[in-house]
């Protein structure tokens, strides 16, 4: 009988699953589609946004992403890079970090908006500007960024350090040859990471990068990402869902695109270090 | 850049443990910066209001005069739909992760967790879209207005499902494999050997699935702010629109002076406060926690 009961629960649960989640896709294919182009991919949205196209929304969104990974990376990388080699010689510190990028990674979005409002925009004086929201962007995914490449820098077996180590090879000659080249595919992966979930963020952007959906001309202008295109469209924009879903099709696309990378950088990965 | 095989100067180590020493202090310190400047910003409201007044006032009317800063409203309003929406995404997370691990053909399941790791990237916004255009009006031909509490539950259970699912299957994969060859040579039944040892030896996973997705529903902002109707007032039943904090927050930065934006980050400050004591809990539970 309880046999019975966990089966029906079983299958009950997983076919609501897909059955919930085949309505919410099938509703942005069927409602995003039939505004998609070519030709709404490269021109500028017009009449705030229910007719044109997003191209300078996907341009402002590259933008605000390379200010975020740019600055992300190297400091995640570094970051990653002593907590693997150097941080053993200082365990409390070691601590310290490893517990502040956890609580990091839990704070809510919306208070990373806060913070990029207050700090970056107003505080430092760069306004709602791409710099803003890029730099906002950058706090959220240095977590995802440190984790996933002291992942990378950690499954690298330990022999080849040790012959690192019998040969005299200094740590930068041990890391730029042999560590970071074979951390490098979790280094991408905790990149394209970082991107997807960039790529999502909403809330952090409203108050940072702001709405402006003008092709932006420098790092100061404030600017559009497609997130936020979205929901000003839902929300703000009698008549723009039509656009809307199309922009939304757009995002999951890009997201369904750089999470398949992902998968196939670490498959790739967990087969080269077994 | 050196050959391989040549070291580089003697110092150049020296150089590379200060500089990845140096970016590590200042990760470390960006949550330290963010909680600071958080409080900082709160810090003009809760000393002109008073952190008393934040939960007594009359209501939210933060530009009536004299100015009233009751979060309390969507505090709870914050609460409900993280409760309602864990509620229903975690019995339904378990099971399908269940599923994924006991019941489905091999095929099956990988398919599953394909559909669910998609929709784990699907972001807050496209569900806030989806909910917005096709449940609430949905909800609005039986309930009126439609925008409302449920619609939040509804919209954030399936949001938090994949990362509810994906958690407990990883808890529950992660139980030995020998652990599970025992049961079945001791001839426990199915469902015996699930409830009996099988769960029970994920705990630990399965509570830190639960508490991170917990964080993860009450940190969400653009879905509740697209479904709930937005009204700052005490929701009286599922059907009322309701105001969660997050919203709040994303509804009133753009025109808050003074006083009034100092309160917003009052709401952002208890908000954090909230998640923060769950990551606590999580640890003293004994919760694996792994974000991801």
């Amino acid at each position: 009988m309880r046999d019975r009961l966990s089966a029906v629960a079983a299958w009950g649960a997983a076919g609501l699953v897909l059955a919930a989640f085949a309505w919410l896709i099938g509703d942005v294919l069927w409602r995003g589609l039939p505004g998609l182009s070519w030709q709404f991919l490269v021109s500028a949205p017009a009449d705030a946004g229910r007719a044109g196209g997003i191209a300078s929304i996907l341009l402002a969104t590259v933008w605000i992403l390379a200010i975020a990974i740019g600055t992300a990376l190297p400091l995640g990388l570094a970051t990653a890079v002593w907590l693997a080699e150097f941080g053993h010689r200082q365990p409390r510190l070691q601590g310290h970090v490893n517990h502040a990028l956890d609580v990091l990674a839990g704070v809510p979005s919306i208070v990373f908006g806060l913070f990029g409002n207050a700090f970056f925009a107003v505080t430092l004086g760069l306004g709602f500007s791409i710099l803003s929201g890029g730099l906002t962007l950058a706090c959220m995914a240095l977590p995802i960024l440190v984790r996933v490449t002291g992942a990378g820098l950690q499954a690298v077996p330990a022999e080849l350090r040790q012959g690192a180590a019998a040969c005299g090879l200094t740590q930068w000659t041990t890391l730029s040859r042999l560590l970071l080249p074979a951390a490098l595919p979790a280094l991408l992966a905790g990149t394209l990471l970082g991107i997807g979930r960039a790529l999502a963020e909403t809330a952090a952007l409203i108050f940072t990068s702001g709405y402006v959906d003008r092709y932006p001309g420098s790092v100061f202008d404030s600017a559009r990402a497609l997130s936020v295109h979205i929901y000003d469209l839902a929300m703000n924009v009698p008549g723009g869902e039509r656009n809307g879903y199309a922009s939304a099709l757009v995002l999951v696309a890009l997201i369904l695109c750089i999470n398949l990378a992902t998968h196939a950088l670490a498959r790739g990965w967990q087969r080269s270090m077994s | 850049m050196s050959t391989p095989g040549r070291s580089s100067p003697p110092d150049g180590d020296a150089a590379l443990r200060a500089v990845t020493g140096l970016a590590a202090r200042l990760s470390g310190t960006v949550v330290v910066g963010i909680a600071l400047f958080v409080l900082w910003q709160a810090w003009p409201a809760l000393q002109a209001v008073g952190p008393l007044r934040f939960v007594t006032d009359a209501g939210w009317h933060p530009l009536a005069q004299p100015a009233q800063f009751n979060l309390l409203p969507m505090l709870v309003a914050s609460v409900a739909v993280t409760l309602g929406a864990m509620l229903l995404a975690g019995p339904l997370g378990l099971f399908t992760a269940i599923f994924m691990t006991d019941y489905a053909p091999p095929a099956l399941a990988r398919l599953l967790r394909g559909v669910v790791e998609l929709l784990a990237g699907v972001p807050s916004v496209v569900y806030g879209l989806w909910g917005l255009v096709t449940l609430v009006p949905l909800l609005a031909a039986w309930q009126p207005p439609g925008a409302s509490l449920l619609a939040g539950i509804l919209v954030l259970a399936l949001m938090i499902l994949p990362t509810m699912v994906l958690a407990s299957h990883a808890a529950i994969a992660g139980v030995a494999a020998e652990h599970r060859l025992t049961v079945a040579a001791l001839g426990f039944s199915c469902a015996g050997s699930l409830w009996g040892v099988l769960l029970p030896a994920a705990r630990a996973g399965l509570c830190g699935a639960l508490l991170l997705s917990t964080t993860r529903a009450l940190g969400e902002t653009m879905a509740m702010l697209m479904v709930t109707g937005n009204v700052a007032r005490m929701p009286d039943s599922l059907f009322a629109p309701a105001r969660t904090l997050t919203a709040n927050i994303a509804l009133e930065l753009a025109y808050a002076m003074d006083r009034h934006r100092a309160a917003l980050f009052v709401g952002g400050l208890l908000l954090t406060a909230l998640v923060l004591a769950l990551v606590r809990l999580a640890r003293g539970l004994g919760c694996a926690w792994r974000h991801a």
